[in-house]
Parts: C-alpha cells; structure tokens; sequence
C-alpha cells in the first residue's frame, strides 16, 4: 500500500516538474472538422522551422469553435461558414475572418447496375431531397443522364446527422437554386431534412452510401477522392455539368475575389463561370481584431502570412484547392488589421 | 439496515447531552457518520449542480417552446422550432430493446460465471469481459456500422421479416440502420455491467443456501432459479439500473447505427434518434442561442426520464419484495 | 406421475444449465471478435514509433500517440484520485450508517447521475471548471471523468459491505472494536474483492470515454506538461481519427484502441497481482 502511494506521489512529482521550456508560445485553436487535415499539417511544418511555436488545433466543429472563441478560451477558432451580422454582433470585439482553403461536396451514390457516372440537375437534387422525387427513374435525373439504364426503385436518401459545414455548403447550395428548399427548410450546418437516414460524418455517410442500394448522399471531395468513391457531376449555372476537381473549384473562387474586397464573407456555391463547380466553399480562420498579448499578436501574424505564401503550396496534395492569387492579395492587407 | 450494534460502550446506559455527544466523538463512530455523511451528501450537491446548470442554460428555450416541448415532433434548426418527442421516443425504444436482449443474456452468463463454472475459469472470463467495458464507444459504433448494419440488412432482417413480419415492430423497409441496430449495439455495451456486477452479488450468496435447496431434492437449475438468484435480487436490480442508465446516456455508438431520423416509427426497422445522440451530433455546431438552449434543454428532458424509470423500476422492486431474498 | 414430472425437471435442468453457458460463451466470443478486429485492423500500426513519438500531419509516417497514451493516464489518475474516494465513502455511508429516507435519496441520486450522458457531463464540467478560468485543462477533464466513477463505485461498495454477513460485525465488536474499526479494519477487507472490482469497472468506463474531455480537457497535438493544459487522450484521439478520410488514420485508430484495451488489461492485472498477494478473498 505504502509502496503504491509512493509511486503515485512520483509520477504526480514528475509531471508537475515537467514544465514547459521557458520562450515557447502556446496557442490554443478550435473549430471546423472540413481543414483539419491541412490544419494539422500547417501547424506541425510551421513547428518545426519554428520550433519554440506550438499551435495546438482540434476539430471540435465551427459551431464550438465560434462559442470556444466567443468564451476566449482558444486564441483563435475556424469555421466552415462565415459568420453572419447576428454572430458577429454577439463577440465583444472585432473578429476577422479569414478564408484558408476551398472544398466541395459532391453527391455520392450507389445504384445497382449503374457504372456510368450520372448527371444531377440542381433541381433534380433538391426535390430528391425534399421528398418530391423518390424513384431513381424519375424523369428529372432521367432525363439528364440519356442512355443509363435506371432501375425503378426507391431512392435511399442520406444526409449528415451532426451539424457540419459541409451540410452548410450543400443546404446553401439548394436554398439558392430551389425556392422550395428555401422556404421549407433553409440552410444551415443542421437543418429538418425532410427526409433521410442521418450518417455521422464523412464516413457515415460514406459508408450509409456504400452499403445500402438505391442510396444518394453527399460527400466532401476529399473524402470522394481519398476512398475512392465514384461521385456524380452537377450542372452549374451556365448550364454545363462539371465534375468537382482541384481546377473546377479554384475556378469558382477565381470570380469572387472582387466582391471579397467589400465583404470577404461570399458564398460561392453555383457561382458563374463556364468551368465553375457549383458546391463549394471556402473554410475561415477567425482571428480577434484585437490581440493584448504581443508575442501571440506576432506568432498570429506571422502563421497567417506563412500560411498565404508558403502554407498554399502544400494543399493540393491534400486535395484541397488553393486560394486564388487575388484573394490572398486581399487577406494580406486583412492582416494589418490585427492589433 | 445492519443489525443494532451491541458494542462494549452500551454497557453503560447512554447519556444525554453536549457532553455526551463531544465523548461519543472522541470514539470516532460520530466522526464516520459524519464522514461518510458529508461524501454522500456531495453527490447529492453534484447531480443538484448539474440539474441547476442545465436549468439555467436552457431558459430560453423553456420559455419559448414550455411545455410543448414535451409533444412536438419537429426538429427545426433553421426555423427555431424545436420539439423533444422523437427523442424520448428513441431514447425508450432503443434502452427497452437493448435490456430485452442484454438482461436475459447477462443474467444468464452470470449464473453460468457463478455457478457452474470452475473457479479459475470463472474469474478469468470475468475479467476479459470487464475488458469489454473499456472499449470506447467510438470503435463500438464503428464495429456497429461494419459489422452489425450489414448483417441486420442482409441477414437478422430478412428472417425476422419472414418469420414475424406481420408484426408492426417488424414492419417496413429495413436498411441496417435503425432502432433494432442500435439497440443490438447498446445490449453488448451494456452486458458487460450485468454480468460483472450479477456474478459477483451471486458469489456472495451463502453456500448453506443452495445445500439447502439441494437437500430437499431441487435439480442445481432449480436451487439456482429459486433459491440463489432471489436471495442476490437487489444486486442483480443494481446491475440493471447500472445497465439501464448507460443505455440511455449512450452517445457515440447509438448515434452511427440509428439512422439518426428525428421521426417515431412503430417498427424496429425504421431510424430513428436519441436524445443523447443529438446532443452528441448538434452540440458543437450549434450557434443560434435558442438552439443550445433546446440542446441542453433535451439533457434536461433525459434527466426527467431518468428520474420516472428509476422511479418506477424501485416501485418494482418493492413490489416483488416478498420472501426469499436476503434481509435487508 | 412422478416419473415424468422428475424427468421434465431433469431435462429442464440441463436445457437451462447449457444455455447459461452459452451465453456466457456468446460474450466471450464478442469481446474476442472485438479484439481480433482490433489486433487485425491496428496491430500493423502498433509499433515503436507509436509508443514514442507525437501525432504527425497525415501523409507522413513515423508518428504516433505517446502523448495520448500519457494523457489518458493522468487523466485516470485524476479521475480515480477525484471520483473513487468519494464513491467508496458515500457507499460506506449508505451501507453502514445512513437513514431510511437520506439512503433512499443518496441512491436515487447516484442512479441519476449514472444516467446523465456523457456529453452533459462534459458541458457541465465546461461550465464548472473551464468557464471560469478560460482555458481547457488536464484537471477538467479529470473532473469530469471522475465524476462519471462514482456510481459505479457507490453501488459496488454500498452492495459488497451488504453481502458481509452481520455475524463477522458482531463478532469484532463483542471484541470491543467500534463501529468504525469494525467497518476499517474487519469488513472492508472482506469485502474489498467486489469493491475493487467495481472500481475496476468504473475506470474501465471511463476510460474510453470521449465526449466528456471534449470540452475539458480538450486535446493536444503536443506534450502537455503539467496539469492546467489541454492535454490529448486516447478516445479523443480514436474519435478525430476514426471519421478522418485517411486510411492511415483508421488504422492509426484502431491500434490507439487496441493500446488502450491494454492499458486496462494491465490496470485490472495489476490490481488482482497486488490483491492476491494479500490474500484477499473473491479475486
């Protein structure tokens, strides 16, 4: 018994003796699940040439990384949406928003007999997922995929269950091409769909998509292009169906950048362009306008001007899509905003 | 209750008073009442923090919706219309399947640990089961969706179907996931605490017991279903109540294998949801005030549910307090 | 008449007696196909780098979850050192001294508390110890795991001093003990096997235990020293890398499992080593 005690009170010792070394700088960050994985590779490089920088981030989803934040218990926080007036208005200071990478969605399926890859109409989406459409045959996806054999059964819809940002970029996406979607459900990272089986995450959609025939769901590209899974094409707005890739979607930010300049809040799901993949979005880090701690103002500063330069280079072997040159223009001069 | 103590200090006639009590103390007795009291008392400040905090982070929504909360159907995230039914439904669907299996199958095991098996081999598997207490909810979830989703869609469903299917509770279309998935999932979960916690309580049973029933002719299955599991029952109950409340507070696992569908259903087949699995689900993405609100307003809701089943299942046990089992 | 009433007794006797094993050899197998899965999915990723080096950004290899492996044991130790002592006493108080109506509602209580999702338990540890002090730490994410122990301990403790027969109290206390020595030195020890079983149970638990440290003790990508940082764990970590795209993560996931089936493989080893050295009965 003593002899337990005693090597308990040793370890207690060890680990309060462990202190951190003296000129480190710790950062705290929480939020969107979407760009952890180019997140966690950022903060480990920028670690490494800085080695007395440690940036400690974890996907705990942009809804508690705007409330971490508004609590003040991170340093800064990262959403999938970018905040809106009434959010903003709720911090008791200035937070600025910057976007980071671009994602997509794509609508993922699994019919029996089918191996060609199908085409989906914005419209022909959203009443699949109102409810209105429910059989694969159905001449609204029929008709836009002329020579593919479709089966007569029931489509097995399928949707996040947790509040996401992907669910944001695909709810966003249908409130604006159908009016119906709006008035009825709307967007958010959770909404009441009208019909559907929830899955988890990335992979329990994936996998609700993957084992259940007849099912449609949606995706983030990654995930698609990590697991191989096949995704369908969706037409944009100028008519042309595209398949989501790294240049479909840097296509659909590359128009953005002016508007940007008045407001670096833009949604630019079916964005115009001939090229443009229509569900995408970008990812935001929130950084407080004004920062009392100098050395944190400074590591901040300097992450996200690496982040601009250096850090752009490393995401497309993540599968995430650069910022397009104008836009990091942009947020370059956001930076001098931080005091 | 322990049998009054007949302790050399009684001897003498007990005085009355201050000063008695300070001579008392020094016997240390009233110190370990007091102890004692003070810790047990602490849980009891525990769980009225709890209740207290969820109280107050949830006023908006208590305000806004009242008691209607309790029987609206919608989930609405964008409209700010929230409404708890489907979850509790769940919630009840999902514990009562996953007792129906885990109660009959721990106590069963149980029995066997207790009984019949040698002693070593006894303590051995009892302890790899306590094993499967500690694996995280997480990988049961996703063992769920590997494992047990598939096998409901192509195997258990199908020949439920074909054999009960005229039954409501068999009814509809079956995907894999839904209320019998999950609650399959939570009956392994949750056995582990039956079997631990029964087999020890069975242990303890006095050997002179059993020898008695066996003396007057009982077969062993009969000393045991008569006698030996009567005399443990109130450990056994324990263990269920144990069971029972990680079944209803079950987060992670429940949530990849029920479909998540705010939407009551009679059949097993359907998906369905759960008021933890929301909250586990909606929680950090929430943002809208009235949406927390509601969140935290549905833990409120599970701890009300909490508090009835608790309730009724201790009126069950005083009910069938009759002869047989251990003094109490 | 007879004869066939002992025969249906007889065959009853074995029908039930078998399906008793059976079931007991239904878990057995799930817990073997659990940990099969396991060894299978993750064993290629457990190796030396894994017990030794930190989490690297996916696509590099060679990284691993020392400092979860580290965290989720201080963070046990907290919650044993928090949680165990205040089950274990209260269910003393429950067994030995308390009162019909303040017994009752203690009980009723920890049943409740039992009941409370894991995830309440995190956002009310959050508001208790990490609002007010603004930081995620080590000692909120043990505090709320420790709270999650108690039940568990109160009711193994309040079940086994119960099951000690009143003749073993009376006996120590014709000797002269009081009625504190008699429950220190005479029953606990008896009934310590199912009390530390219980315990066992409890940090087993809470063990794999995510939601709570979530919003405690939230995560680390790096070592975390002493007791006020965030610090990672192995749940969190199986959590974040289980619904990751990257295969290399899964597999990462299920060896993080796989280590802390072991963890408490060798936590409830210990413990029974250390037990039976002292002979204590029911181990």
């Amino acid at each position: 018994m003593r002899k337990i005690l005693l090597s308990l009170l040793a370890v207690c010792a060890l680990a309060f003796t462990a202190h951190a070394q003296s000129g480190t700088v710790l950062l705290n960050s929480a939020g969107a699940t979407f760009p952890y994985p180019i997140y966690s590779k950022w903060f480990d490089v920028y670690h490494t040439a800085h080695p007395n920088i440690q940036i400690n981030y974890q996907s705990i989803g942009s809804g508690g990384g705007i409330r971490q934040l508004m609590a003040g218990t991170v340093d800064f926080g990262a959403s999938d949406m970018p905040l809106n007036d009434q959010t903003l208005a709720q911090f008791k200071y200035k937070v600025l928003q910057f976007p980071t990478v671009l994602g997509a969605v794509v609508p993922t399926y699994n019919v029996p007999g089918v191996t060609a890859e199908l085409k989906f109409t914005p419209e022909a989406l959203a009443d699949i997922y109102l409810g209105k459409v429910t059989k694969w045959n159905d001449p609204e996806i029929a008709g836009a995929n002329p020579g593919v054999k479709l089966p007569s059964d029931d489509i097995v819809v399928v949707h996040r269950s947790d509040g996401s940002g992907t669910t944001f970029v695909w709810t966003d996406y249908l409130s604006k091409v159908s009016g119906d979607w709006k008035s009825k459900v709307g967007s958010n990272t959770s909404v009441n769909w009208p019909v559907g089986l929830g899955g988890k995450g990335n992979e329990g959609v994936a996998g609700l998509v993957q084992q259940t025939p007849d099912a449609l769901g949606y995706v983030e590209l990654i995930y698609a292009l990590q697991n191989h899974m096949s995704f369908g094409t969706v037409k944009n707005s100028a008519g042309n169906f595209v398949k989501a890739s790294l240049a479909t979607v840097s296509e659909a930010a590359s128009g953005a950048a002016v508007k940007m300049e008045k407001d670096i809040r833009i949604s630019i799901t079916d964005a115009p362009g001939a090229n443009t993949y229509p569900i995408c979005s970008f990812t935001y880090l929130l950084i407080p306008q004004n920062i009392s701690d100098a050395t944190k103002r400074d590591t901040i500063k300097g992450f996200l001007k690496w982040m601009l330069t250096t850090g752009q280079t490393m995401v497309e072997a993540l599968n995430y899509a650069q910022l397009p040159k104008a836009v990091v223009k942009i947020e370059m001069k956001q930076i001098s905003e931080i005091q | 209750m322990s049998t009054p103590a007949i302790t050399m200090d009684n001897a003498v006639p007990p005085k009355v008073g201050p000063r008695a009590f300070l001579q008392r103390l020094r016997h240390g007795d009233e110190i370990a009442h007091l102890v004692t009291l003070i810790f047990a008392a602490s849980i009891l400040l525990l769980t009225s923090l709890l209740v207290l905090e969820l109280w107050r982070e949830s006023h908006l929504s208590r305000a806004q919706f009242k008691w209607s909360f309790f029987w609206t159907s919608t989930w609405d995230p964008v409209f700010n219309h929230f409404g708890a039914l489907p979850f509790i439904y769940g919630t009840l669907v999902t514990s009562a399947v996953s007792l129906a299996i885990a109660v009959p199958l721990g106590l069963a095991a149980a029995v066997f640990l207790a009984e019949l098996a040698p002693r070593t081999l006894s303590d051995y598997i009892a302890f790899l089961i306590d094993l499967l207490a500690a694996v995280p909810s997480v990988i049961y979830g996703l063992l769920g969706i590997f494992i047990v989703v598939p096998l409901m869609r192509t195997t258990i469903g199908p020949a439920l179907k074909h054999t009960l299917g005229f039954l409501p509770i068999f009814s509809g279309p079956n995907y894999g996931v839904g209320f019998l998935t999950a609650g399959i999932v939570l009956s392994i979960m949750i056995v582990p605490f039956i079997i631990s916690v029964s087999r020890e309580v069975l242990l303890t049973v006095p050997r002179d017991q059993r020898e008695a029933a066996m003396g007057l002719g009982a077969t062993r299955w009969e000393a045991t279903w008569k006698v030996v599991v009567p005399w443990a029952r109130t450990g056994i109950m324990g263990s269920i109540f144990l069971a029972l409340a990680r079944a209803l507070g079950e987060t992670m696992a429940v949530t990849m294998v029920i479909g998540n569908d705010p939407k009551i259903a009679a059949s097993l087949f359907a998906p369905g949801y759960t008021i933890a699995a929301v909250i586990a689900n909606e929680f950090t993405e929430a943002t809208g005030d009235l949406y927390l609100s509601s969140l935290i307003e549905l833990g409120l809701v599970l701890f009300l549910m909490t508090f009835i089943l608790n309730g009724l299942a201790r009126i069950l046990i005083v009910a069938t307090e009759r002869g047989g089992g251990r003094p109490s | 008449m007879n004869r066939i009433r002992t025969i249906w007794r007889k065959s009853l006797n074995v029908v039930m007696l078998t399906l008793t094993g059976v079931a007991a050899f239904a878990v057995v197998g799930v817990l073997f196909f659990i940990l099969g899965y396991l060894v299978y999915y993750g064993g290629k990723s457990l190796n030396w780098n894994f017990f030794t080096k930190l989490p690297v950004p996916v696509g590099e290899t060679g990284g691993g979850m020392a400092n979860a492996i580290v965290g989720s044991l201080k963070l046990l130790l907290l919650a044993a050192l928090m949680g165990l002592p205040v089950g274990l006493i209260a269910g003393i108080y429950l067994a030995e001294f308390g009162g019909k109506t303040f017994s009752f509602v203690i009980r009723y209580t920890t049943d409740l508390l039992n009941g409370v999702p894991s995830i309440v338990m995190g956002i009310f540890a959050y508001s208790i110890v990490v609002e007010p002090v603004k930081h995620f730490s080590t000692l909120a994410g043990g505090f709320a795991l420790g709270v999650m122990t108690i039940p568990i301990t109160v009711r193994a403790t309040e079940e086994f001093l119960r099951a000690i027969p009143g003749s073993l109290r009376e006996g120590a206390m014709a000797l002269g003990a009081s009625k504190w020595r008699t429950i220190a030195s005479v029953v606990l020890p008896a009934a310590s096997g199912g009390i530390i079983t219980g315990m066992l149970l409890a940090l087993a638990r809470v063990a794999g235990e995510t939601a709570p440290l979530l919003f405690t003790a939230f995560s680390n990508q790096f070592w975390s020293p002493g007791w006020s940082q965030p610090i990672a764990s192995l749940p969190v970590m199986i959590y974040t890398y289980a619904i990751a795209p990257y295969d290399d993560w899964h597999r990462q996931a299920w060896a993080a499992g796989l280590v802390l089936l072991g963890l408490v493989l060798l936590a409830n080893l210990g413990c029974r080593l250390v037990m039976n050295r002292r002979g204590v009965r029911g181990v």
